[in-house]
């Protein structure tokens, strides 16, 4: 069999222990072993963000990660974004109230560089957030939906929402 | 999509990088994996082992030394993006670091892993080929420096042995002020370049004193245009002087794809070029006025 | 306080934003094995040996089948249709003697997991020999020849005091959804019950399909719809892997799982919009149209597909769109070239016809001198003419444009575009050196297929309700709508609402979600059922509801977008972009706006960005994303959405007319237009997508 490596990886703040593939892919390895099946898979060649993830921090395809390089690193996935079962995300929140997704299926990786670009730049113009989602693409909305859903989301973040 | 089966190293420091591709048959390196984890995904890459980059230690800084910036093989792009050293001294590549593919990919990119790839259209080859940068590669028998026009060897592949690994780059640096440029056109934004261009001009009350082309997307590896430098040094600097100057650009070897025939980057070579100077002429004049 | 009309928040969105969805990628059985299919890399050879030994010798490989393991599968079939002849070109679920494209199935492994699957199919060798390959449809086989029309065209065009002559080309492009196919199949022995997950669109028919294929009773296959990342006609038909999987859980006895990676859906998926048209149309001294007469080649690929003929049989019968056409005729080559099957893609045939039929108009007037809105107001179809028969039917279906009042429209969407000012400004930036010009198109489109829906409506004991129906989910926001009109006929909160889609267990009969059919068709069954219901509002109570239909509805509407050419690189930038629509009645006018928004950059992509190239040899260049390119954020313009209830359908209980194609639909002829007006050269486009190589072409030869 395939060489196999123990990484340790925290996950939205929780700690993961496990014996992986060396090729496993980091994005496989969220939705396989960790079940975290909210980050997708649309291109597996770093084009269509859809698989977008933070890590340290910063975002990231993990299409183009292998599992054994997250080791020892936080990641932060869209099932962290909410602060709790009962509330959501300011961004989450935007989305759902600006038509912000139809299908869904780019939506974790929108909203994960979306958190990273609000935190960067807490008050952008219409333009910064178009090139800020231009690495993610989306075939259903035309992006009309996100581009509000996005400000509207800087603007309740900017008032503490 | 899914990568092939290989074995993984994951070194912490240069020697023992170097000791690792001296023995290991069929290694690649993994840098960003911007540009490896998509060839391994489509099975287009079939190393036996893969030497993970990203422990080893002493290989990402960006540095001002002697007239040079030197930065290391593993810095990431995003680094280069934010480096207020990069965007002082150095702004055509700071200007070309931001058409470089996204957020996203900057994150993890690094320097050393877009010159080893050598892809026709990487912005940062071109500016390396425009500031005739310095490659130091660490091998078996010590480090070499090797100057940008020997670095490519072939279409995407660097003039590096299989036991040998890059881990600096050193860009001299134009004095101040000068006027720089780096413009490509792309079918989407973030896109590689179908073509790209950088111009660098230093001039001496509109006089040309020093011109450096560069056309990016038209070849395997970007073209200095001396041609076109020649005919701009000791000139006046104009419209008219750029774009006669640029013509040259249309008999350029170019490239054929599914994105363009090569008539079309003969032309874009020639608009861009053009455009570049411009811009960087526009420059100088902004620079000179500037506090 | 009803909710039909608001645009009210979405009921399906809590999991898709909290990365708790279920796609197919996401659905996992214990035991399951997974499916990787070995595709041709030749576009036409006689298959001579296929080596599948060392494939199934890899430990974690657990089968390996070719077309001789699943011989007693026929090919798969089309929807019926009038169209004779097909039957020899439909597609075998692996490739027999013979491969036609390049991604054609020829074979399948089944393994543990899926990067063991790759690693068996990649040891999967074949000897081929070489065929002749056909990449155009100027030749290939002419599988139908279809054949639409009314009047005499030769006498009109023999009155005619102008002709325009035109040859125009569609791009080859399709639908990509950014989720790629998949398809889990398990197997209950027990209850002899076959499980599909994964399915969508049309679950009751491609029932149906597998279980004639299958040899089954309809009954014992259940089809399961969960979350779907988008399908604009391209998902949710039955493909060869969708067989596979299910043949395979019944050989293999245990669950598989197949899920198409990015590179095979680029080159395996359906393919759509592929024409050529050689297209001519009399008109007389005041520019009024006397007759059209449209010759045109649909490239089909290499296989007939679940659609039939139907693509180019909507080509032809919608071409004369929202105008009078006095005399028509149009023949459609139906041919098979040796590239990927080509199908249904959202506003199949109209995408194609509007380009044409606007082309037409736009060369219209500019032989004729009169203003390019004039000429159109000229022929327009008036209000009082509606209900208008045309003497055309279209996919079996008679035309009756059911209403409309299209001048109307066209006057709003001028007004809101400040269409003179418009013009003006544009020659003042004109006169400073840009490129900048106004396109403009009008168009018809086609919604709410029958034949029939049915919905069952029943009140929870907790006070709630359940809307059970035949609809599928391609992520439009059919639990949303469906609710509104539920709620409304109840008299209750649409929040208290749910409603079922996609399954084939949960109803008996269901006709799907594609043809812009669901909200109309689906949503008056529901409502029907849910007013019932209010007669007899209690616990446990249920009724049903059923709506049926012979004629489509047919909305309508007009785009206007302003573009700014770069001379010297030829890079198109669409500055403004204006769609107005008129649904006849929007349940929730939100979503009909998101429709319209995703549909537009849609109708970009194939305007200026996508194309599937083919090499000399039939090998497909467009296998990245790096080489298909779709528009991101930044190639999308800001679109402000018109909509308008202005012809509510006489043909439904709410007036509505499907929403879900108007986006699309004249996106390449406005562009098109468009650039005309920036370069000032009438008809410099005939070819979609303009790309940049091919606009500095159009350029240079403009100044010669």
């Amino acid at each position: 069999m395939s060489e196999t490596r123990n990484i340790a990886v925290t996950v939205n703040g929780k700690r993961y222990e496990r014996s992986v593939d060396v090729r496993l892919t980091l994005a496989d390895f969220l939705r396989g072993p960790l079940g975290l099946t909210g980050t997708h898979l649309g291109c597996e060649h770093g084009v269509c963000g859809a698989c977008t993830i933070l890590v340290d921090g910063q975002s990231a395809r993990s299409c183009l990660m292998l599992a054994v390089q997250a080791n020892g690193h936080e990641i932060a996935t869209v099932e962290g974004l909410a602060p709790s079962a009962e509330r959501l995300h300011p961004l989450q929140e935007a989305f759902r109230d600006n038509h912000g997704l139809q299908c869904g299926f780019c939506t974790p990786g929108m909203l994960m560089t979306l958190v990273e670009f609000l935190r960067d730049h807490p008050n952008p113009t219409e333009g910064e957030v178009r090139v800020a989602i231009s690495g993610n693409l989306c075939r259903c909305t035309g992006y009309q939906g996100i581009v509000a859903a996005a400000l509207d989301a800087a603007g309740r973040m900017r008032k503490g929402g | 999509m899914k990568p092939p089966r290989f074995d993984y190293h994951d070194p912490e420091t240069v020697p023992e990088v170097v000791g690792l591709l001296k023995t290991l048959p069929n290694a690649r390196m993994l840098a960003g994996g911007q540009s490896l984890m998509p060839m391994l995904n489509m099975r287009l890459a079939l190393p036996d082992h893969l030497v993970d980059l990203n422990r080893v230690e002493g290989l990402a800084y960006i540095r001002e030394t002697g007239g040079a910036l030197e930065i290391g093989a593993m810095t990431r792009q995003r680094d280069i993006e934010f480096s207020q050293l990069v965007l002082e001294r150095c702004p055509v590549m700071h200007e070309a670091i931001l058409q470089v593919g996204h957020r996203q990919t900057r994150n993890r990119g690094t320097l050393g892993g877009s010159l080893c790839q050598l892809d026709p259209s990487a912005e940062l080859v071109a500016v390396a080929a425009a500031l005739e940068a310095t490659i130091a590669v660490a091998g078996p028998k010590g480090t070499r420096e090797i100057p940008f026009s020997g670095f490519p060897k072939t279409y995407m592949t660097p003039a590096i042995g299989p036991d040998e690994l890059l881990t600096r780059v050193r860009f001299p640096l134009w004095p101040r002020p000068h006027g720089w440029a780096f413009v490509e056109f792309a079918r989407r934004h973030g896109d590689f370049a179908v073509v790209s261009a950088a111009a660098l001009l230093e001039e001496d009350r509109g006089k040309i004193k020093r011109a450096s082309v560069t056309l990016g997307g038209v070849a395997a590896a970007p073209v200095r245009m001396k041609e076109v430098e020649k005919a701009l040094v000791g000139q006046t600097a104009s419209d008219a002087l750029f774009r006669d100057a640029c013509e040259a650009c249309r008999k350029i070897e170019a490239m054929q794809d599914v994105h363009a025939p090569a008539s079309y980057r003969q032309h874009l070579a020639a608009v861009l070029s053009r455009r570049a100077l411009e811009r960087a002429h526009a420059r100088t004049g902004a620079a000179k006025m500037s506090s | 306080m009803g909710f039909v009309g608001r645009s009210v928040t979405r009921l399906e969105d809590a999991p898709m934003l909290t990365g708790r969805g279920r796609y197919a990628a996401d659905v996992s059985f214990p035991r399951e094995l997974h499916m990787r299919v070995v595709r041709s890399s030749h576009a036409h050879a006689r298959i001579v040996a296929i080596d599948a030994s060392a494939a199934r010798e890899l430990p974690g490989c657990v089968a390996v089948w070719t077309s001789e393991d699943v011989a007693e599968i026929p090919p798969i079939d089309f929807r019926s249709t009038r169209v004779q002849g097909l039957e020899p070109h439909r597609q075998p679920v692996l490739a027999r003697d013979r491969v036609r494209y390049v991604g054609e199935p020829v074979a399948v492994v089944f393994a543990e997991d899926p990067y063991l699957a790759e690693d068996a199919a990649d040891l999967v060798t074949m000897e081929v020999e070489e065929l002749p390959v056909v990449l155009s449809a100027d030749r290939g086989t002419e599988a139908a020849v279809i054949r639409k029309g009314y009047g005499d065209i030769e006498a009109a065009f023999r009155a005619a005091h102008t002709v325009v002559d035109l040859d125009l080309s569609i791009g080859r492009h399709s639908g990509v959804p950014l989720e790629t196919r998949g398809a889990i199949a398990r197997y209950d022995a027990m209850r002899d019950a076959l499980e599909l997950h994964g399915a969508t669109k049309r679950p009751h028919a491609n029932r149906d399909l597998l279980a004639r294929m299958l040899a089954r009773e309809p009954g014992s296959i259940h089809l399961y719809e969960g979350h779907v990342g988008g399908g604009f006609g391209v998902r949710g038909e039955i493909y060869p892997e969708d067989v596979l999987v299910c043949a395979a859980a019944l050989r293999l006895g245990r669950p598989v799982k197949w899920i198409e990676d990015r590179r095979e859906n680029l080159m395996a998926c359906n393919h759509s919009r592929e024409q050529r048209h050689r297209v001519r149309a009399a008109v007389d001294a005041q520019g009024r149209i006397l007759g059209i007469d449209d010759e045109f080649f649909h490239d089909q690929g290499a296989y007939v597909r679940t659609h039939g003929a139907r693509v180019a049989d909507l080509t032809a019968g919608m071409l004369p769109g929202p105008y009078r056409v006095p005399t028509y005729r149009a023949v459609g080559h139906y041919r098979l070239t040796n590239k990927t099957p080509a199908a249904t893609y959202r506003a199949p045939g109209r995408y194609e016809a509007t380009f044409v039929c606007e082309r037409l108009l736009d060369a219209i007037a500019a032989k004729t001198g009169i203003d390019r809105v004039e000429v159109r107001r000229r022929n327009l179809i008036a209000k009082t003419e509606m209900p208008y028969a045309r003497d055309l039917d279209v996919i079996d279906t008679e035309v009756v444009l059911d209403s409309g009042d299209y001048a109307g429209l066209l006057d709003q969407a001028l007004a809101r575009a400040d269409w003179a000012v418009l013009q003006s400004e544009l020659e003042q930036r004109r006169a400073a050196g840009e490129a900048v010009g106004v396109g403009l198109a009008f168009f018809l489109e086609k919604s709410g297929l029958g034949p029939v829906d049915v919905a069952r409506v029943s009140m929870a004991a907790d006070g709630t309700f359940d809307v059970v129906t035949g609809a599928a989910s391609l992520g439009q926001g059919v639990e949303t709508v469906l609710a509104q009109i539920a709620a409304d006929a109840l008299g209750v909160d649409y929040r208290r609402v749910r409603v079922a889609h996609g399954c084939t267990d949960r109803i008996e009969q269901g006709y799907g979600s594609h043809a812009s059919r669901t909200t109309v068709m689906t949503g008056s069954a529901v409502h029907i059922a849910a007013t019932k219901l209010r007669e007899n509002m209690q616990p446990g109570c249920s009724a049903q509801g059923s709506f049926e239909s012979e004629h489509m509805t047919y909305p309508y509407g007009v785009h206007i977008a302003v573009v700014n050419v770069d001379r010297d690189t030829g890079g198109v930038a669409v500055e403004r972009y204006l769609a107005a629509f008129d649904v006849g009645r929007a349940v929730n006018p939100r979503l009909v706006e998101g429709q319209i928004e995703g549909g537009v950059v849609q109708g970009l992509g194939g305007a200026l960005l996508e194309e599937f190239v083919y090499d000399a040899e039939g090998s497909p260049l467009s296998v990245t994303f790096a080489d298909y390119t779709m528009p991101t954020a930044c190639e999308a313009p800001g679109i402000a959405v018109l909509l308008t209830e202005d012809a509510p359908s006489p043909l439904n209980p709410l007036g509505i007319k499907g929403a879900g194609e108007g986006g699309v639909n004249p996106v390449g002829a406005v562009i098109a237009s468009a650039i005309d007006d920036a370069l000032g050269v009438a008809g410099a486009v005939t070819r979609l997508p303009v790309t940049p190589p091919r606009l500095v072409e159009i350029m240079r030869a403009e100044r010669r």
